[in-house]
């Protein structure tokens, strides 16, 4: 007998009610979505940038840079370590992404690499904690050669370590662009992904997020005029630098640094009281106040340098000590470059350059028009399908109809649950799961047909045609799955977008052909008591 | 009221007889796309060649195509394709990938938007560097084989082994066809060529398992019907519904086509080629293909070959 039970029937109308509610959310303000209970799911769909316009940014971490940087503060560890040993050696130096020396004497070979190999660290990850592998290998050849090599997973370390704190510097620097809810997250190993809605020209946030911003305060080398160390070799405690101005004067530099950005609690774009020239202000924490104030009483007369991402920035002499902590930095700054360094120093430094290794731009006007134009094709689609359907199969076309519009309803349903980002080849997997949605329908009545034609009674033809066709729409489905699945995974952005309406779309046409659809047969049957099939 | 019937019930359509057509055909075709395929080649857009596409529309809906291609040729960032594009007003941008690496493509457009600034609207800016065009090269080959592979290996275990070399075969028939519609009409293939590709592999597959599913029950039911005879059956009892869900996906496809917009007109040019190729394959590439692979297996065989050898 075609039944379907009073529980099913409620059931499956209770799917539809709830799936079809979870649409609602979309057309509150966000307003009115947050008011609403806890208990009530209150996501809606998410406009891809395609479709709304805006910026699509992916960075690399410099990992050659993390390298070298490693390697360079290695080597002065190095240096330092075996200066406290008093251990001779020679030709230090960085070789084949390793540091390298030569002991002057071989019998102080164990007592150097008992030394070096307190430089290293155990590696701790915060998936595993402690993995007890070391940052470092340190080897000797026997013959006096020592060789520190950062290990593989040392380095992995550290590129992870880089890009969390490199996520966080980058969001703080997309806050200040002022712009509404961006997406900043992790993409892969060494990669950062920044998605700012509305924006239209992303210059002036590759300008802000392509500095690494790493500010010291540090003497100036006064022992060699920098021309000379520009024509030998700047002495080893020192940096030949040059300046922001045009042209660069070098400027030598001690390595020391007196104090660093780290320190810093503020920075202000502002105007310097006597030249009126665009300047920066900025207040040190307590500890880079005392620093500060202890150096530049020492060293009253002296010239210091500013140096940011290694140019110097101005170096001027100490007048007298500044102790309160706060300062000025001048320097051919405009009031849009004073602005911006104010907001790299707040933001603070990268622990290494970002590239930008893919920019996708959509402008408002692109998207507003991709959204009409899919809406259009969408209506359009749904109109042909549905008198198609009803050409053919009348009342059955009918109730097919009445199941794709549900099932297009419960993919606006399950997106908006799932918070899914709706992207313009998601619209394409809209209209084309429109086509396809009726495909489970159609094998079904196209069974009942050859069942009911093959002799069965209509009720057993019917029974019979939902019964075999079930294993086909599953089979054929399944396939549809694996593709899209693949396609989720393998896709980014707008594809993405396609593949998740495209999964949904599979899911919600085996739900609503094998249980809607058979509902409302079941009524109608019920109701009319036909003797034949309408088609 | 009468209602439409586009295939009309029962029919005993021959349609093996016509893989000594098909077959040579689907061949033919596929070498050609193949040479094509080496010496004129894909119109690869910037996603896997790397460099800078800018569409442009005029702010006063009227675009010089001259112009902008001489200041962008002056830019000296190589050979730029500039191309009307979309609506009146429109105008697309093409700069090659730039020597020095990733940081290098952004010079690209600071220049085009400092110089195109004034007369007209960025509607689309995308770069894309060295490496990442290199990476989705390799995901878009990679998703392409595994979803092959994956459904190689579902339809293995669901259905028999020469059935799913069957499906495969008319898939990846498909899936040449598909890209042949690419090299021929030079449409840009890109990362949503990809996806239009998968769908296509994933629709092929969905009409074939549909004809299949009907072999393997025919098959249960008719021990010793000849394989000819039982393919045959299989797709005409299955072809009105092959015919029904092919002209409803058409339809929507062709409502996207023609409403669909700019953006998406690529795509679904290719789905609705692609909706064709894999209906024609279903029942005239993977089924044929099914007679020189063998239908039954083992015991079954042996029964069948018996049956036919008796049958005068």
């Amino acid at each position: 007998m075609l039944h379907y039970s009073r529980t099913k029937t409620l059931l499956t109308l209770l799917i539809v009610v709830v799936g079809l509610l979870l649409i609602v959310p979309n057309f509150l303000t966000p307003a009115q979505r947050a008011a609403l209970p806890s208990w009530v799911p209150s996501s809606a769909i998410v406009l891809g940038l395609d479709l709304q316009g805006g910026s699509h940014l992916l960075l690399e971490v410099d990992a050659k840079a993390l390298r070298q940087e490693r390697l360079q503060g290695l080597r002065d560890e190095a240096r330092r370590a075996l200066r406290d040993e008093r251990i001779g050696y020679t030709g230090l130096g960085i070789v084949n992404g390793a540091v390298q020396l030569r002991l002057r004497d071989t019998a102080d070979n164990d007592k150097a690499l008992q030394k070096l190999r307190t430089l290293a660290q155990p590696i701790t990850n915060t998936v595993l904690g402690a993995t007890g592998e070391l940052d470092l290998d340190v080897a000797s050849n026997g013959q006096g050669l020592i060789t520190i090599t950062p290990t593989q997973a040392g380095i992995e370390n550290r590129i992870r370590a880089a890009v969390d704190q490199s996520i966080e510097i980058v969001r703080r620097r997309v806050d200040e662009l002022g712009t509404t809810e961006p997406n900043i997250q992790r993409q892969g190993s060494d990669r950062i992904l920044v998605e700012v809605p509305g924006l239209q020209d992303p210059q002036r946030l590759k300008d802000l997020l392509g500095k690494t911003a790493k500010l010291s305060f540090r003497m100036v080398d006064t022992s060699m005029p920098p021309e000379q160390a520009a024509a030998t070799s700047p002495p080893p405690d020192s940096d030949l630098l040059y300046t922001t101005d045009e042209p660069p004067r070098p400027v030598l530099v001690e390595k020391r640094v007196l104090v660093s950005g780290e320190d810093l609690t503020d920075a202000q774009p502002g105007f310097d009281q006597r030249t009126n020239e665009p300047v920066v202000n900025f207040r040190f924490n307590s500890n880079g106040a005392r620093r500060f104030g202890e150096a530049t009483q020492r060293n009253v007369g002296k010239p210091f340098a500013i140096v940011l991402d290694n140019k110097v920035v101005s170096a001027p002499v100490i007048r007298e000590p500044i102790m309160g902590g706060s300062g000025q930095i001048s320097g051919n700054f405009t009031v849009q470059s004073a602005n911006d360094l104010s907001i790299l120093l707040r933001s603070g430094a990268l622990p290494a350059p970002l590239t930008v290794v893919e920019e996708r731009t959509v402008g408002p006007g692109l998207g507003a028009d991709s959204i009409r134009a899919g809406t259009h094709a969408t209506y359009v689609a749904a109109i042909f399908v549905v008198i198609f359907m009803f050409l053919t199969y009348g009342t059955f076309g009918f109730i097919a109809n009445l199941a794709l519009a549900i099932h297009v309803g419960l993919i606006f349903g399950l997106m908006s649950m799932l918070g899914a980002t709706l992207t313009l080849p998601g619209i394409a997997g809209i209209v084309l799961t429109i086509g396809t949605a009726v495909d489970s329908n159609v094998l079904i009545y196209e069974r009942i047909r050859e069942e009911f034609h093959g002799g069965r009674s209509l009720v057993l033809a019917i029974q019979a045609g939902f019964e075999r066709a079930f294993a086909t729409i599953i089979d054929s489905n399944s396939t549809m799955a694996i593709a899209a699945l693949i396609l989720f995974f393998m896709g980014s952005g707008p594809v993405k977008g396609f593949a998740v309406v495209f999964l949904l779309g599979i899911l919600t046409t085996v739900i609503t052909a094998v249980t809607m659809t058979r509902m409302m047969i079941a009524l109608w049957y019920r109701w009319t008591r036909p003797k034949t099939l309408p088609f | 009221m009468r209602l439409l019937r586009i295939w009309p019930e029962g029919t005993n359509f021959d349609f093996m007889r016509y893989r000594r057509l098909s077959f040579p055909l689907s061949a033919a075709l596929s070498v050609l796309v193949c040479v094509l395929f080496m010496t004129v080649g894909l119109n690869f857009g910037i996603d896997f060649k790397g460099g800078t596409l800018i569409e442009l529309h005029a702010k006063t809906g009227q675009a010089d195509v001259a112009k902008v291609r001489q200041a962008s040729d002056a830019m000296g960032f190589g050979d730029v394709e500039v191309q009307e594009f979309g609506n009146e007003g429109g105008i697309s941008l093409r700069f090659p990938m730039q020597a020095g690496g990733d940081q290098a493509q952004g010079e690209v457009v600071q220049k085009a938007r400092a110089a195109f600034t004034s007369d007209y609207d960025f509607r689309r800016v995308e770069t894309v560097g060295p490496r990442v065009s290199g990476e989705l090269v390799q995901a878009g080959t990679a998703g392409v084989v595994i979803s092959v592979l994956a459904v190689l290996v579902y339809l293995w275990f669901r259905f028999e082994r020469n059935l799913a070399i069957g499906a495969i075969i008319g898939t990846l028939h498909d899936i040449v066809l598909t890209v042949g519609f690419f090299v021929i009409t030079q449409l840009e293939f890109n990362m949503t060529s990809i996806a239009a590709i998968l769908t296509i592999v994933g629709y092929s597959l969905n009409e074939t398992v549909v004809v299949f599913d009907r072999t393997r029950e025919l098959l249960r039911r008719y021990k010793t019907m000849p394989d000819t005879e039982l393919l045959n059956l299989s797709i005409n009892s299955t072809m009105s519904r092959t015919v029904m869900t092919a002209t409803t996906t058409f339809l929507s496809l062709l409502a996207l086509v023609l409403f669909g917009g700019e953006a998406i007109n690529g795509f679904a040019q290719v789905m609705l080629v692609g909706i064709v190729i894999c209906t024609y394959s279903a029942v005239f590439v993977s089924s044929p293909s099914l007679i020189y692979l063998g239908l039954r297996q083992g015991q079954a065989a042996k029964a069948a070959a018996k049956a036919a050898a008796v049958r005068p």
